[in-house]
């Protein structure tokens, strides 16, 4: 299969988008951890993990992604596993238990099983005999998502499990599903709430009313929002400049290398930085969309739409987090959060991207 | 059961053109993905054009205040010197807690409170509401308790972390200190925290609350003047409170001005030693000028239990003990003059011409006018003017006093500053009275009885003074009529004085008289120092009547007579005049004493600073700085 593989046809724009955004999140990573920090490592660490994405996505191209289809109950098996144990014996970071220690690094087990449900969502989906999903598949493949979806959950690690979801929604509203079932599911999910609150954890209820009103605690659950929405507002049209956010330097925005990276750099880049890398991420996934219009066959179209899907919804939830328009669910921003796990989880995502893009002419 | 099992596999492989066209049936749902990421991203921006545009200045101003932490730099109080320029009142180095309100947790006050002594969670609560309701800017640190004992300043820096109660603060602070106590603490007065009152008067009106300022004595006369301005420091710090870089602004504190008083520590201490365990007052004067040289009230008060928030139990205890302690009896106390007051009765008959020196009365224990025997302390037979003084011959004044009528008395204890304030340079002092005709007409509606005028030329009756009132009148009229307003500050202005065209040998019959107190045997002879001229005038003020006290034995020895004595030295050109009155003491002669060991340290001083070599000044080391 090698031979349908040339550097020359693959997705170059996709490739320089995803490079650029990559190199705004490394400079602000340095620009929140320089100085006299625990992470002061971040950023020449983060161009590593890069690195390693890049090579990652090159050997994901190299694989044909029907033959990666075919390796899904494995995959799927695996993940399974994995999540197991990192709920038995994960590190506890920040009360959750998300990282998986392999040969003296840290992994997050949850990162593999986007990818995983990714391919699976797509293999099922690319099996359907009609042009509309049936209430059996819909169960079926409901519940074979919701068994990991579960498992990231209880990490807990809400924010993850919601972008998993988000696949399986993209995936099923474009695999057809008659509007009924949509109105039945919608108002199953209306009821449901309710009932979900007192299921949710104390820390989550308590984020929640702090997102309605921040106020409420501005010293404890409310800080982050407070803090994050003063970065952004502090930026104003045309930012403090690199290095120069107050917000940022004096570290009154926590995490402010990974989850809350966006209002750093909105500080330090102003409205006018914000519109370019947004802008900059919707070119990202239109060019992958564009790849799912191209895809040769229906299982390719799932992969990319899958890929454009689970990247939109992490940067609904994480965006509209650090702007205070969604509650804190703790997710990364990708390409621009330090984080080796997402960052390759994601070069890995562009890499099946290409991979499908790489064989659309095959006849 | 996994739906996928490994024979479906074949169906993907290889990939049939089938498949590839089979994906136009979802084009019209990617459109609709791509609509739906439109209006996301919309919906992003729109977040952020709130928060970084409309709302920009908003957020730009909390950001600011964030980083900026405002440090209050406390001016100290000027320092309060005698006229050596000897300390009376210092500072000392101490903290004050304060509280952030922008960082103030409300459940944290009670915690608070309790680590704290002498304040209570819902004095905390009361302040806060009160910074609220009074509009204090919220990054301005609320003071709450004032030099905290080493338990409190262990408990806050314990527990002035960011994760314990980052809301308070500890500033540095100078705090009043009295190093001599109780020594002249009725002039000096005392500091405390403003009150709510005194925030809506006035003379407070530019304090602010938690500041420290004078409620008493000079601390309260000069409180513009000792109070310095307070200064700031802005810094930048990070969200664990460390500063970084350079403060953004740093402007020093200007202490307030330092006050030189006309004390003199070494005569102050020699008249509180002499009234220790009495209750009474002394004042001396310089009649040259009007300069306070000491000022005593006992008993007296230590003012260094008022700095900051006196403690309740210290408090009742100051105002409900019977002595009154806080009273300033120099200024305050109001009593008949008793004998004394023959200066008075004396200058008005001879400037009338109604008293000659040549004037004899023979006193046989007593006289009777208007159907009143009014009895004299002693048989002192024909008696001049020269010896009436002396011997303090009651009987020779009824009977002069009867002849000059009270309004020549009336007029020329006016003019003498009789029941009027001094204006001396303190708050509350009291006026005294001088009865008249007119007075008793416009005051009591009553017709004088001539019968009053007998009693007011022995200085009793409706007749008062305050300590200061006597000095200040008879040393200006020993001086030959020339009256200074007392005063406390040294190089101040001098209001020109009171002068009255008295015939100066009219002076000097009454100046010998009260030499011949002191010199001749007479009633004020323990007050002779051998080589020095005291002059001086014995008063035993009666309080209550001798009928009532004859008849009532308790109230007679609680109301038992005030002893005064009025002296001063030289005989020609007085420097110092002293007036000492001992409530209680029974007998004027008892004060005598108390004016000699005043005046004998003022020229013992006197003689020691003149002697060749480097001055001496005695009791108290070095001059300050």
């Amino acid at each position: 299969m090698a031979r349908y593989r040339s550097f020359r046809d693959l997705d170059w724009p996709l490739l320089i988008i995803s490079l650029i955004i990559s190199t705004l999140g490394v400079l602000q990573i340095y620009s929140a951890t320089h100085g006299d920090t625990p992470w002061r490592n971040a950023w020449w660490k983060q161009i590593i993990y890069i690195l390693v994405g890049l090579g990652l996505m090159w050997l994901t191209t190299s694989v044909d992604y029907h033959t990666l289809l075919g390796q899904v109950p494995i995959l799927y098996t695996l993940s399974v596993i994995g999540l197991i144990a990192t709920v038995a014996v994960g590190n506890v970071v920040f009360h959750a238990r998300r990282w998986i220690h392999v040969f003296g690094m840290s992994f997050q087990i949850s990162e593999f099983v986007k990818l995983v449900i990714i391919l699976m969502v797509a293999r099922y989906l690319s099996e359907l005999k009609s042009d509309e999903v049936s209430p059996r598949d819909l169960l079926k493949l409901g519940g074979l998502v919701a068994v990991p979806v579960a498992l990231v959950y209880y990490q807990p690690d809400l924010g993850t499990a919601v972008t998993c979801v988000s696949v399986l929604a993209a995936g099923i509203l474009l695999a057809g599903l008659r509007w009924q079932y949509i109105a039945a599911i919608a108002l199953v999910c209306a009821l449901a709430m309710p009932v979900g609150w007192y299921f949710i954890k104390d820390y989550q209820r308590a984020r929640f009313l702090t997102f309605r009103d921040p106020s409420l605690d501005p010293r404890g659950a409310g800080y982050q929002v407070i803090q994050s929405k003063i970065a952004i507002g502090h930026g104003g049209i045309w930012g403090a400049g690199l290095t120069k956010g107050t917000q940022t330097q004096l570290r009154f925005l926590p995490a402010a290398h990974n989850d809350l990276i966006f209002s750093g750099f909105a500080e330090e880049h102003g409205f006018v930085g914000v519109v370019v890398a947004l802008g900059l991420y919707f070119l990202l996934l239109m060019q992958i969309v564009q790849n799912a219009q191209t895809a040769p066959d229906r299982a390719g179209m799932y992969i990319c739409m899958g890929v454009a899907a689970l990247l939109l919804c992490h940067l609904l939830v994480n965006v509209g987090m650090v702007a205070g328009d969604m509650p804190l669910t703790g997710i990364p921003l990708p390409l621009m959060s330090a984080g080796g796990s997402i960052t390759m989880s994601v070069f890995v995502m562009l890499g099946l991207v290409n991979n499908v893009r790489l064989r659309r002419f095959v006849s | 059961m996994p739906p996928i099992d490994p024979e479906n596999q074949s169906k993907h492989s290889p990939p049939s053109r089938l498949f590839r066209d089979d994906t136009r049936f979802a084009l019209g749902r990617i459109a609709v993905f791509q609509y739906l990421a439109v209006v996301i991203f919309v919906f992003l921006i729109g977040g952020f054009w709130v928060l970084q545009i409309r709302d920009g200045d908003f957020n730009k101003e909390l950001a600011e205040r964030n980083r900026i932490k405002t440090v209050p730099l406390l001016a100290p109080r000027g320092k309060i010197l005698d006229r050596d320029g000897r300390v009376i009142v210092d500072n000392h180095s101490a903290f004050a807690l304060t509280l952030s309100r922008e960082t103030l947790k409300p459940e944290h006050i009670a915690a608070i409170a309790e680590g704290l002594q002498n304040i209570k969670a819902e004095e905390i609560r009361a302040l806060v509401a009160r910074a609220e309701s009074r509009r204090v800017a919220k990054y301005v640190p609320l003071v709450i308790k004032q030099d905290l004992t080493p338990a409190e300043l262990a408990f806050v820096e314990s527990h002035a972390d960011p994760d314990t109660f980052p809301e308070m603060e500890l500033i540095d602070k100078q705090s009043r200190l009295y190093p001599h106590g109780g020594l002249a603490a009725h002039v000096i007065g005392y500091v405390g925290e403003v009150s709510e009152v005194e925030l809506n008067s006035a003379e407070f009106a530019k304090y602010s609350q938690g500041e420290i300022v004078g409620k008493e004595g000079l601390e309260r006369q000069y409180n513009d003047l000792l109070t310095g301005v307070n200064g700031q420091r802005r810094v930048v710090v990070d969200s664990m409170g460390r500063e970084h870089g350079r403060p953004i602004e740093n402007k020093d504190f200007t202490p307030g001005n330092n006050l030189q008083l006309t004390l003199d520590l070494d005569l102050q201490s020699v008249a509180e030693l002499a009234m220790e365990g009495r209750r009474g007052a002394v004042v001396a004067l310089d009649p040259r000028n009007g300069e306070v040289l000491a000022m005593v009230s006992h008993p007296a008060f230590d003012p260094n239990l008022f700095t900051g928030r006196i403690r309740a139990a210290d408090w009742n205890e100051l105002i409900n003990n019977p002595e009154s302690p806080l009273m300033n009896r120099a200024i305050q106390a109001q009593f008949a003059p008793g004998s004394t007051f023959k200066t008075i009765v004396t200058i008005a008959g001879l400037e009338t011409g109604l008293l000659e020196p040549s004037t004899t009365v023979n006193c046989p224990g007593g006289a009777t006018f208007y159907g009143h025997y009014f009895k004299c302390d002693e048989v002192h037979g024909t008696v001049d003017l020269h010896r009436a003084i002396v011997h303090s011959c009651d009987t020779f004044f009824f009977t002069v006093g009867n002849r000059i009528g009270i309004d020549h008395i009336a007029e020329y204890a006016e003019l003498a500053g009789i029941g009027k304030k001094t204006g001396i340079d303190l708050p509350n002092e009291k006026d005294g009275l001088m009865p008249s005709q007119r007075w008793k007409l416009h005051v009591k509606r009553e017709k004088w009885y001539a019968g009053e005028t007998i009693s007011v030329a022995i200085g009793q009756g409706a007749v008062t003074v305050t300590p200061i009132q006597l000095a200040s009148a008879v040393g200006g009229l020993v001086s030959g009529g020339v009256w200074y307003k007392p005063h406390l500050v040294k190089n101040a202005h001098i209001d020109p004085p009171r002068r009255a065209d008295l015939h100066p040998e009219n002076v000097a019959t009454i100046v010998s008289g009260m030499c011949g107190v002191v010199n001749e045997g007479g009633t004020g002879a323990s007050a002779a120092i051998p080589g020095l001229e005291i002059c001086g005038k014995t008063g035993t003020a009666q309080r209550i009547s001798n009928d009532l006290a004859k008849s009532n034995k308790a109230l007679g020895l609680a109301m038992r007579d005030n002893g005064w004595f009025v002296g001063f030295a030289p005989r020609e050109n007085p420097e110092i005049i002293i007036v000492a009155l001992w409530e209680g003491s029974g007998k004027g002669a008892l004060s005598a004493p108390i004016v000699r060991d005043v005046i004998k340290a003022y020229f013992d001083k006197k003689a020691r600073l003149a002697r060749p070599g480097p001055a001496q000044l005695s009791l108290f080391a070095e001059p300050s700085r």
